[in-house]
């Protein structure tokens, strides 16, 4: 057993996943030697039409075998159909113990319990939402769930951690000759970033459309060098699931006033000025923050420099009044985002290594001056975690929480103090997703407590004179006070999920429920 | 001279905002047990308005509880759930004329006195809901020591008046003028109704601004939202913080030299005046300045 860094003991090896490095601070960790690379491919001039007939034709030209990793991406989210075509095709087809690698899944995946429960898959390295995170929280699954950042996975990628042999990549459009771009068709979901490294890294890649057009298609996101087969089918995803129409600020009083205590903190903060960039999730608290935000920039006449992110319409709106000059975008949220990535040359795409991988020359979160964060809990050392719910199960995956976090310069986490009846603001989180010393400030209704390791902040928000500063160990209390005691989560020893920090060490590990 | 520009309205069958209520910073709370609550909850957001009195926490809010009517079954027992608890005052909704304050008065004389409260303590807000009311609005803020101030209905009494609220409010405009006359007359304060749609802030403003020009002391509050709006039409203006400031220093140098009389720029000042410049102050955020 070691104890890495946040207190947490490790065993040396866990069974299905291999040696452990434990977390030793976010910065501790710098590889050596060389990128990691797919299979030397060869394409001539006999060759000049990559499509195949099915799904099941396209597992077969590609090689997938029993025991292999395939992977996917989750722009079309909750509509997905290509995850469940593709798993569904392999059982037919008898294809067993697979290692699946999406970028994360989602309720429509619940379909693929059957496949869990019959040994078509046998391991997901990947955030388990929902009904699967449940199910591999009881033990439902052999080898332990990897959860990784979207920094964190094509690290994993690129340095060889995790080696694809086939990317099944769902695109909105694609043309004869393998050019795929997420901004057109009628599943359109704007930006395909996460699919960008397993394109560049696969042994095999297969995209799969349900708009397959002409060679040559513009524009491009992910091009023909990559790509080795192409699969039309009817409808890769419901449009419905895809994205909405457009992202709302929340009306809710409780979670405006947390807003309103964010943004306070933003302003009061030295990076609050000509140039500013930040990030804020879709979720209500933190889309009424940039509302906040927003309004103080234009008060004051402050011009941003970009928005990162996940882009909702909101941000959009934002470009256009000029409050941002760039969108950097590797998840576009709703219709509004997708018209814009496809229409102005301003909102950027980019891939998830390009947004948040630390083992690269620079990834665009260290340009970051505020991110908005969530978290299911957080704790008195500043620790959040957004994997686990109270009752001990994976719930979520980590997004780009940790790289975010990293990355800025202020990282908040807004969170109301108690959900219901259960407390948000603990002792010690039950699983340490992302570690304090990266998490600037925790903001919560009744106040806002600032990591005693930014004194700055402090004096900067205590000279603004709008920020409720208050203890962390205060915040706690109340929330002690409020809630009453808990009972502690009941597991057995057995590691049913591994969370990566997003340099591939161990900051935590989630053991089966014991029900 | 406590500000009393918004008191918050907190639905009594929801914990989430009892608890809660005071981190909007509204300078009162309004805990309801009267329209928030259907006939089915009315004994269980007694008890839990009743466990929060004791055990929650208000900030540096004003604290009252909004109880039944008088012609329900349930006044009483509101009454006697709450008052023990040392509230700051009551709302009583659909007070007609004297009589029925004189009935709560007893109530709570009777209550307090077996509590252990001071006599007295629990003030009394009567909500003027139907043309009788309003008619009688001099009556009833004269009718008990208790009663500290009288705000007009909204919706109820629009519909006692046989027509419905308009944008511009002009149905309200009679009932208001007669509140503030009846208020002042008796030497308490008014409230004004709520502004029912929460998402129009520009017709908040307007409203604020006229309910705050006829002499009103501030508005009742659905949602929190309104808060900021309505305290950012009550802030004084500069020339007006200015003029306050020269009154007050005045006031001041006056009391420090023993004199009676206030002069400011070779003009007498009234006493009036000069709580007036206090309050001024208070309002914009400088009551260290009044000290």
């Amino acid at each position: 057993m070691a104890r890495n860094s946040v207190g947490r003991e490790l065993p040396g090896q866990i069974a299905g996943y291999g040696p452990v490095l434990p977390f030793n601070g976010h910065k501790a960790r710098i590889p050596e030697g060389n990128c990691a690379g797919g299979r030397l491919k060869a394409a001539f001039n006999d060759r000049t039409d990559k499509t195949v007939k099915d799904i099941r034709e396209a597992i077969k030209a590609s090689g997938l075998k029993s025991g292999m990793t395939v992977s996917f991406h989750h722009h079309l989210r909750n509509g997905d159909y290509v995850v469940n075509q593709v798993i569904d095709a392999c059982a037919e087809m008898g294809i067993r113990d697979l290692t699946i690698f999406p970028t994360a899944l989602f309720g429509v995946h619940k379909a693929l319990i059957p496949h869990i429960k019959s040994g078509v898959i046998r391991r997901i390295m990947g955030s388990v939402n929902g009904p699967i995170g449940q199910l591999a929280s009881e033990g439902g699954l052999e080898v332990p769930v990897v959860l990784r950042s979207h920094g964190g996975r094509p690290r994993a990628v690129i340095s060889g951690d995790v080696r694809i042999d086939v990317a099944f990549i769902a695109a909105p459009s694609a043309d004869r000759y393998g050019n795929l771009s997420g901004r057109i068709g009628r599943s359109a979901c704007g930006s395909l970033g996460y699919a960008v490294t397993d394109a560049d890294y696969a042994n095999c890649v297969v995209a799969v459309t349900d708009n397959l057009l002409s060679f040559p298609m513009t524009p491009v996101s992910i091009n023909q060098t990559k790509v080795d087969f192409v699969v039309a089918v009817d409808s890769i995803g419901d449009p419905a699931g895809i994205v909405s129409g457009t992202t709302q600020v929340t009306r809710d009083p409780m979670r405006l006033l947390i807003a309103r205590h964010a943004a306070a903190l933003i302003e009061s903060s030295p990076y609050f000025k000509e140039g500013v960039s930040f990030q804020t999730g879709a979720g209500g608290i933190s889309l009424a923050v940039a509302a906040y935000v927003r309004e103080t920039m234009k008060a004051r006449g402050v011009k941003g420099s970009f928005g990162l992110g996940g882009i909702t319409s909101f941000f959009v709106d934002m470009l256009n009044e000029g409050l941002f000059e760039r969108l950097m975008d590797v998840q576009s949220f709703d219709l509004v985002a997708v018209k814009s990535i496809a229409e102005n040359p301003n909102h950027v795409e980019i891939s998830a290594d390009w947004y948040a991988n630390p083992w690269n020359a620079g990834a665009v979160v260290n340009m970051l001056d505020a991110v908005v964060l969530g978290a299911t809990e957080v704790d008195r050392n500043f620790n959040a975690n957004v994997n686990t719910e109270a009752d001990g199960a994976l719930l979520h995956g980590i997004g780009g929480h940790q790289d975010t976090a990293a990355g800025a310069k202020l990282t908040i986490i807004t969170t109301p103090l108690l959900r219901g009846r259960i407390p948000c603001v603990v002792d010690d989180v039950y699983t340490v997703t992302t570690p304090g010393e990266v998490v600037d400030a925790i903001v919560t209704e009744f106040g806002v407590a600032i990591n005693p390791l930014r004194q700055d902040l402090i004096d900067a928000a205590k000279e603004a004179g709008n920020v409720p500063l208050v203890a962390i160990d205060e915040l706690v209390e109340r929330a002690h006070r409020m809630s009453g005691p808990m009972e502690p989560v009941a597991t057995k020893d057995r590691i049913i999920g591994v969370v990566e920090w997003r340099d591939g060490t161990v900051i935590d590990v989630v053991r089966q429920l014991d029900k | 001279m406590k500000l009393r520009r918004t008191m918050l309205y907190l639905p009594g069958n929801n914990p989430n905002m009892l608890l809660r209520g005071w981190l909007f910073g509204s300078d009162g709370l309004i805990l309801d047990l009267e329209d928030a609550v259907s006939i089915h909850e009315k004994d269980s957001a007694r008890i839990l308005v009743s466990r929060i009195l004791k055990e929650g926490e208000f900030g540096d809010c004003e604290v009252t509880v909004r109880i039944n009517g008088v012609d329900t079954e349930y006044w009483e027992k509101d009454l006697e759930a709450i008052v023990p608890c040392g509230i700051d005052g009551i709302r009583i909704p659909k007070v007609e004329g004297p009589e029925t304050v004189k009935a709560v008065d007893e109530a709570l004389t009777r209550i307090e006195k077996a509590a252990g409260v001071t006599v007295g303590r629990t003030k009394i807000c009567c909500l003027l809901e139907t043309a009788r009311g309003i008619w009688n609005a001099y009556e009833v803020a004269a009718s008990s020591p208790r009663v500290d101030s009288i705000c007009p209905g909204g919706e109820d009494l629009t519909a006692d008046l046989r027509t419905q609220r308009s944008d511009d409010g002009v149905e309200l405009e009679g009932p208001r003028r007669r509140v503030i006359l009846a208020a002042r007359a008796a030497g308490i304060d008014a409230f004004d109704t709520v502004f029912p749609r929460i998402n129009d802030d520009e017709g908040l403003v307007r409203e604020a601004t006229f309910i705050k020009q006829l002499g009103f002391d501030g508005k009742s509050v659905i949602h929190p939202r309104q808060i900021p709006i309505i305290h950012s039409v009550f802030m004084p203006t500069e020339k007006e913080i200015t003029k306050a400031r020269r009154i007050v220093e005045a006031a001041k140098e006056a009391a420090a030299r023993g004199l009676g009389a206030v002069s400011v720029d070779g003009r007498m000042v009234d006493a009036p005046v000069v709580k007036r410049a206090q309050f001024t102050l208070t309002r914009a955020g400088l009551s260290e300045e009044v000290q």
